[in-house]
């Protein structure tokens, strides 16, 4: 267990020196600069909006900025996931960062488990961080509180880890562009699936829906920011329900328990995989 | 003379930095050995009909080769000739295609094989923000070691790095790199050194205390396996060498045995003559002949090649 805990702290002190994590920093105090300012804009001038019938425009202007306050968590989260990991196995093997550690008596699952869990410490927070900081921003100038404040953070952070262990995994086979490149191609068919989601149910396209359902569950961090954002509107109903679960970058789906579980699942067997190709790998 | 006074000192200066490490080197060997009566201690490094293809590569055919206890073994061969693919598979980065490698009698890359070796790569790197001192701690935590700040002091006070513990990789020199990396592979007291191009990046007083230490590493009971091009410096330290080319062991013996007789050379008040043909059991004769014919003789000595000629002869000149 101290390997474990040793190489998680290499790993995250690693993280918290690159150049990345520091961008990620100036382009998050940018994105809530910018979001404050967008949202105090919309909340200052809602009183001159004329909706149409059934429609809250302070509950609806609401859910849609922190449905994309969540959209942009999301996605500098998996910016910061993917950087932090994408050369974790074969690009510091070619660095030959790696091979000293690999030869000291700590399995290499364990090397693997305890980078991912180095990652994890950095994400999560940063995720959860930027996504009260949002939510704080929203809540403080519209006073729109989402219906669940607490699940749709952790599901953003979940789905963060997914793409961090999904890139860890790459890094086991490809090279740190290839896998950087294949990683963020993966989030970009996310983004496709829930945009598909979107289109049909407007179009009241079964087929479109249930193919963009089938896309989200297998690449779970869709199916998480799907659920996320339906929990940040779960009790609101009418027009600017079925109006909000459209989303921003995607439709809001109830997954659930079932979809948590399969998150978890997906989780561990994305680590069983990259165990297995890394214990086979020649360094 | 002078430079035989020089490796006298430089010995008694590593020898005595290394009295407080010792002790504990000295209870890693003693441990080892109370472990199985001396007749069945496996070899350091055992290595039996290893292969290993990469592709339509065949970077090892049929390698068979050992490290004994305290034994210093020189591994050479052109660039290509399998000799980081051997040590690779030695301390478990890389898997053979068919072959068995042991380290102390257990499987090479197993957690056991790999608590009882240190490994220095031909190329390596260290994280550039950690000072010498973190990254010694960080091999000490990874390798179980409970040496703590003394081992630390004493690893980089043998590699003349103790006034820079606290500088950053990124602030070091190659060669004070280098050096880093044969502490951080001393980490632990290992039974096996691994060493891939140890002195490659190094001055030639850097070279010097490198080769001291390895044979004060010697001394001190741990078995090492060199792989170096430095032909010279293998000859100076090896007990034996092993020669590859094309992945299959050319050449093998302990430098005497490589050596080639050839002939006799000896000094006379004319300057030297060279009997090329001639042997060591020829020199009383030749002596008496030319004492015969007038001469005086000053000096006489069998010449035997050079490890730089058994090995060209060897790998019949081959580089890549």
């Amino acid at each position: 267990m101290t390997a474990v805990w040793t190489i998680a702290g290499y790993g995250l002190r690693e993280a918290l020196r690159r150049k990345v994590f520091l961008v990620v920093c100036l382009l998050t105090i940018a994105f809530l600069a910018l979001y404050w300012m967008g949202t105090r804009y919309a909340f200052h001038h809602i009183g001159n909006v004329a909706p149409p019938e059934g429609i809250d425009p302070r509950t609806f202007a609401g859910a849609f900025l922190f449905g994309m306050a969540m959209f942009g968590t999301l996605f500098l989260g998996v910016v910061l996931a993917i950087f932090l990991t994408l050369g974790v196995v074969r690009g510091d093997a070619e660095r030959a960062l790696l091979q000293p550690l690999v030869v000291r008596p700590v399995g290499r699952s364990t090397l693997l488990v305890a980078r991912f869990l180095g990652a994890a410490a950095v994400c999560a927070p940063y995720v959860l961080i930027l996504y009260f900081a949002g939510m704080l921003v929203t809540g403080l100038e519209g006073s729109w509180w989402p219906d669940r404040i607490v699940m749709p953070g952790l599901e953003l952070a979940g789905g963060v880890l997914i793409v961090a262990a999904l890139s860890l995994l790459g890094s086991v086979f490809l090279s740190s562009i290839a896998n950087g490149i294949a990683v963020f191609m993966i989030f970009g068919a996310g983004l496709v699936a829930g945009l598909l989601g979107n289109i049909g149910h407007v179009l009241n396209s079964h087929g479109l829906v249930h193919a963009a359902k089938i896309a989200a569950w297998a690449i779970p961090f869709e199916a998480l920011y799907q659920d996320a954002l339906r929990s940040i509107t779960e009790r609101t109903s009418g027009l600017t329900g079925f109006l909000l679960r459209l989303g921003p970058f995607g439709g809001a789906e109830q997954g659930g328990v079932a979809l948590r579980l399969w998150a978890v699942a997906y989780l561990g067997i994305v680590g069983v995989v990259a165990i297995a190709g890394f214990l086979r790998r020649d360094l | 003379m002078r430079f035989r006074l020089d490796r006298f000192a430089a010995r008694q200066r590593i020898a005595s930095r290394f009295r407080g490490f010792g002790d504990r080197t000295f209870f890693v060997a003693s441990w080892h050995h109370s472990e199985c009566t001396l007749g069945d201690v496996p070899a350091a490094l055992a290595v039996s009909g290893l292969a290993k293809r990469y592709g339509a590569v065949e970077a090892l055919s049929g390698v068979s080769l050992e490290v004994g206890e305290s034994e210093l073994v020189g591994l050479l061969g052109p660039n290509g000739a399998g000799k980081s693919t051997l040590v690779k598979i030695a301390c478990g980065l890389v898997r053979p295609t068919t072959g068995r490698a042991e380290v102390c009698g257990v499987r090479a890359g197993s957690r056991e094989a790999r608590s009882a070796m240190g490994y220095l790569a031909e190329l390596f790197r260290f994280p550039g923000w950690m000072s010498a001192d973190e990254l010694l701690k960080l091999h000490q935590r990874l390798a179980g070691s409970e040496g703590g700040e003394r081992e630390r002091s004493e690893l980089l006070e043998l590699v003349g790095l103790l006034d820079a513990r606290a500088r950053t990789v990124e602030a070091m020199s190659k060669g004070m790199q280098q050096r880093l990396g044969i502490a951080q592979a001393l980490v632990g007291s290992p039974r096996l050194l691994l060493l891939d191009e140890p002195t490659s990046a190094l001055d030639p007083v850097g070279r010097r205390t490198v080769r001291t230490l390895l044979e004060e590493l010697k001394r001190r009971g741990v078995s090492v396996l060199l792989n170096s091009h430095l032909l010279s410096e293998i000859e100076l330290v090896c007990d034996r060498v092993v020669i590859l080319l094309g992945g299959k062991v050319v050449a093998a013996g302990t430098p005497a045995e490589l050596a080639r007789p050839r002939g006799v050379e000896i000094e006379t008040n004319g300057g030297a003559r060279t009997y090329a043909e001639a042997s060591r059991d020829d020199i009383p004769r030749l002596i008496a002949e030319l004492v015969q014919d007038g001469q005086s003789v000053y000096g006489a000595r069998v010449l035997t090649s050079t490890l730089e000629e058994v090995y060209v002869e060897a790998v019949g000149g081959e580089t890549s």
